[in-house]
């Protein structure tokens, strides 16, 4: 209950340290999801409708990748972008540097595509195979046939997105890794929560746990909503 | 008869290893209504299939409209788009009747779609359905939507994959009634398949039967049915064929 009457107390009070948090946390994990749904939706989508040799090898490394300990993503990614790594040595402003937000949305984006790939292949495994031959009889290319058997499949599809977010928005050791919890720069909510716990303020490192689930709440319910009718159906 | 629609030259289609399909010549004529017929699994939807351009020959030549088609697969989009098929067990995308009808007309862009769905919707009986979801619907009522989205495409050939099984006098009767129509009116060539050789003497110009995916026989309805070349023709129009 304390933590609760804290959490409101810090929204209600419009602290900036707080919103600071809250902002980033929305802002790195906001650029992941787009960028996970950017690459995942069209792999899952191609592995759902084609098939080919390696298919089965691809679909077991999405698999590996959807289980995949974030932490030790963490540590794949410092380990590329620091300093005596490969990316770390090479200049240039596409290349994001540790400690950054861009370091985090890189860590976060590899954490997430599996996920939205694989539950958006279930999805359009899961649309009836023969509409494909149907839409394309219509008169439909490709991409437009992909683009309908997506439509069909988009309550799945935007539970893939919804697990993807989940995966990010709930992530910790990886941020905490390239992010390093820097005040001001890269504190997002978890690794905020986590420094809280370990110097003894539980009420505030509750408090932000129930403002992190409430917010998360809040962005799932929203996009059901962008849905409409599709979950009732 | 005008001149050909299609010409089938030493078409095959295989499976892995397993030959489903073999026709060393068929011709299907501008206007005409071909009923293609045979028991289950001898390649009539294969050769719907390839008609459609849905898939290639394994070998052979398929000639459409003086261009030749052959195992590349590669065949224009416009020229899929002036063929389109009516399915055995038509699957309606999850929207409303009219968005149904109206998803191939949005695919090319064609103007007056209002109008064309309307119209289509109005053929075959389903206007005040309109507005109601596909997956709400009977089997006959969506068979009826799949031949109205068929018929709102305006397409030079119609391609019908057993469009009346399984349904109901009453909607075997109004789908019969609209392909005689299209037929008639739009001269739209077809290409009927269907186990039903009372049907196919119903609707069909000329017949064709297929077995174990050979084209044994093709000839003139009464022909076919009265005096067939091929004593397989014969057996399966008497009903004496066991399989």
């Amino acid at each position: 209950m304390g933590g609760l009457r804290q959490a409101l107390t810090l929204i209600l009070r419009h602290d900036p340290a707080l919103w600071e948090i809250v902002r980033l946390t929305f802002e790195v994990s906001g650029v992941a999801l787009f960028f996970s749904s950017l690459i995942g939706i069209p792999l899952g989508a191609f592995l759902g409708m084609r098939r080919f040799r390696a298919r089965r090898l691809v679909i077991s490394a999405l698999y590996t990748g959807m289980g995949f300990p974030p932490v030790v993503i963490g540590l794949l990614v410092y380990m590329l972008l620091s300093r005596s790594g490969p990316l770390g040595q090479i200049e240039g402003d596409l290349i994001p540097r540790l400690f950054t937000p861009a370091a985090m949305m890189v860590a976060q984006t590899i954490i997430s595509f599996p996920l939205v790939a694989g539950f958006t292949m279930a999805a359009v495994m899961g649309v009836e195979p023969h509409l494909r031959q149907q839409i394309r009889a219509l008169g439909a290319t490709p991409m437009q046939t992909a683009w309908a058997v997506l439509m069909e499949a988009r309550v799945g599809v935007v539970v893939s997105v919804i697990a993807g977010f989940g995966s990010i928005i709930s992530e910790v050791g990886a941020v905490m890794l390239v992010g390093g919890n820097i005040v001001g720069r890269t504190r997002v909510l978890t690794t905020a929560i986590v420094l809280e716990t370990r110097k003894g303020n539980f009420e505030l490192a509750s408090a932000l746990g129930i403002i992190l689930l409430g917010l998360s709440f809040i962005v799932n319910v929203t996009m059901m909503l962008m849905q409409g009718k599709s979950f009732d159906q | 008869m005008s001149q050909p629609v299609y010409r089938l030259k030493s078409v095959t289609k295989r499976y892995d290893l397993r030959e489903v399909l073999r026709i060393d010549h068929l011709e299907v004529s501008a206007g005409e209504i071909l009923a293609l017929v045979g028991p289950s699994g001898s390649g009539k939807s294969t050769c719907l299939r390839l008609l459609n351009f849905l898939e290639a020959p394994t070998s052979g030549i398929i000639c459409f409209e003086g261009c030749d088609y052959g195992s590349n697969g590669s065949v224009p989009l416009d020229v899929r788009r002036r063929v389109t098929t009516v399915f055995q067990r038509p699957l309606l995308l999850n929207r409303s009747v009219q968005g149904n009808v109206a998803y191939g007309l949005r695919l090319r862009r064609a103007p007056d779609q209002q109008e064309r769905v309307d119209e289509a919707l109005s053929r075959v009986g389903l206007l005040a359905l309109a507005r109601q979801k596909g997956a709400t619907l009977s089997g006959g009522e969506a068979q009826r939507v799949a031949l109205a989205r068929a018929m709102a495409l305006d397409t030079d050939v119609l391609l019908l994959d057993e469009p009346t099984a399984n349904l109901d006098p009453y909607n075997v009767g109004v789908i019969e009634e609209i392909i005689r129509e299209l037929n008639r009116e739009r001269a739209t060539t077809m290409v009927l398949v269907t186990h039903n050789i009372f049907q196919a003497r119903r609707l069909a110009d000329r017949v064709g039967l297929l077995l174990d995916g050979e084209l044994v026989e093709v000839a003139d309805v009464e022909r076919f049915f009265e005096d067939p070349a091929d004593p397989r023709t014969l057996a399966f129009a008497r009903g004496e064929m066991v399989y």
